[in-house]
């Protein structure tokens, strides 16, 4: 199932992303908060995958190429402020996405139904760093602008339709750049320019071609798995 | 971690109300750099096993403290008075559950 594979990836990796976190986070209480986010990302991948096949065998056994999460999940973490551009960019679109998929009557109902609450959360904690960094001291100012902006190009990407999701990806779009808009201006932020389509646009993490740091991070989460394969505890 | 965040950041008093509780109960503390974020920090650090459904947050600057000097004259007075104690009643017949 393309799409059962597709948002699975998306949650798996941002999951692990995440987790890269703990023991190297600012303060005890964002670290907690960042492994808490991961963990709720860990569960709707465990759901996905396991519509599309085994899970543990889609997360530890696949290769680079056959992942089909879009290419800002895979961003490595930056500096605070650029995971927490990371976080507002992707939860504001999950929450759309998933509050679209959780009317609707497809496979994904249910499951989005649950997880549009955990991301509702996830979005409300990107929003309210957004606005303390983006509207805080001159240095947070200027690390919250660099991390938007390294990240823009990857952002049109987010609306190629997903086969097997019903979902209108145009007006998606419109409203997760009305609310992206809206949260940087009140943090005192532009909405960065660049392109987010065509030639110069990065994306194409949905036919499985992704960014060299993603070798990397596979290469990690992997490799217990590779090593011992069918080990338990 | 030079420079901690938590070094500046004011300590918040954590209280959660459990889901039969009827009174919110001091659950902890932690380090956050105002209200919101406090909110939003207690409900990952205390509620995360579905422990409460409701979060008040206090500056622990804010809090009035007895102070251990003033133990004897706050609370001995009363360790000998057990008259306050309602143990003197005979309970009437009939009366369960009491």
């Amino acid at each position: 199932m393309t799409a059962a594979l597709a948002l699975g990836d998306d949650a798996l990796v941002l999951s692990h992303r995440l987790g890269e976190w703990a023991g190297h986070a600012p303060v005890l209480e964002e670290e907690v908060a960042l492994a808490n986010i991961a963990l709720d990302l860990l569960g709707q991948a465990r759901v996905l995958l396991s519509l599309a096949g085994d899970e543990d065998e889609l997360a530890y056994l696949r290769e680079e190429r056959a992942f089909r999460n879009v290419q800002l999940v895979e961003q490595p973490n930056g500096d605070f402020a650029q995971t927490i551009a990371r976080q507002l960019y992707f939860s504001t679109y999950q929450e759309l996405l998933y509050e679209r998929l959780a009317r609707g009557t497809g496979p994904f109902a249910p499951l989005a139904a649950k997880a549009v609450k955990e991301v509702a959360y996830h979005r409300d904690h990107a929003e309210h760093w957004t606005l303390r960094l983006g509207d805080g001291t001159d240095e947070s100012h200027e690390r919250m602008r660099r991390g938007l902006d390294a990240l823009w190009r990857f952002t049109g990407e987010l609306f190629e339709p997903v086969e097997g999701c019903e979902v209108e990806w145009h007006t998606l779009h419109d409203a997760w750049l009305t609310r992206i808009t809206s949260v940087l201006e009140r943090a005192t932020l532009a909405v960065p320019e660049g392109p987010r389509r065509g030639g110069w646009a990065a994306g194409a993490g949905r036919q499985g071609i992704h960014t060299e740091p993603f070798g990397r991070m596979l290469a990690e989460m992997q490799h217990l798995h590779r090593s011992h394969p069918g080990a338990t505890w | 971690m030079s420079g901690s965040p938590s070094a500046e950041w004011p300590l918040w008093e954590v209280f959660v109300r459990s889901r039969r509780g009827l009174s919110h109960t001091h659950a902890g503390s932690l380090h956050a750099p105002d209200a919101e974020m406090a909110l939003r920090n207690a409900r990952d650090l205390y509620t995360r096993r579905s422990e409460g459904v409701s979060i008040w947050v206090v500056p622990s600057a804010e809090i009035t403290a007895s102070s251990p000097d003033e133990r004897d004259p706050f609370f001995e007075p009363s360790a000998d008075k057990p008259y306050r104690h309602p143990t003197f009643y005979a309970i009437p017949e009939g009366v369960r559950h009491l």
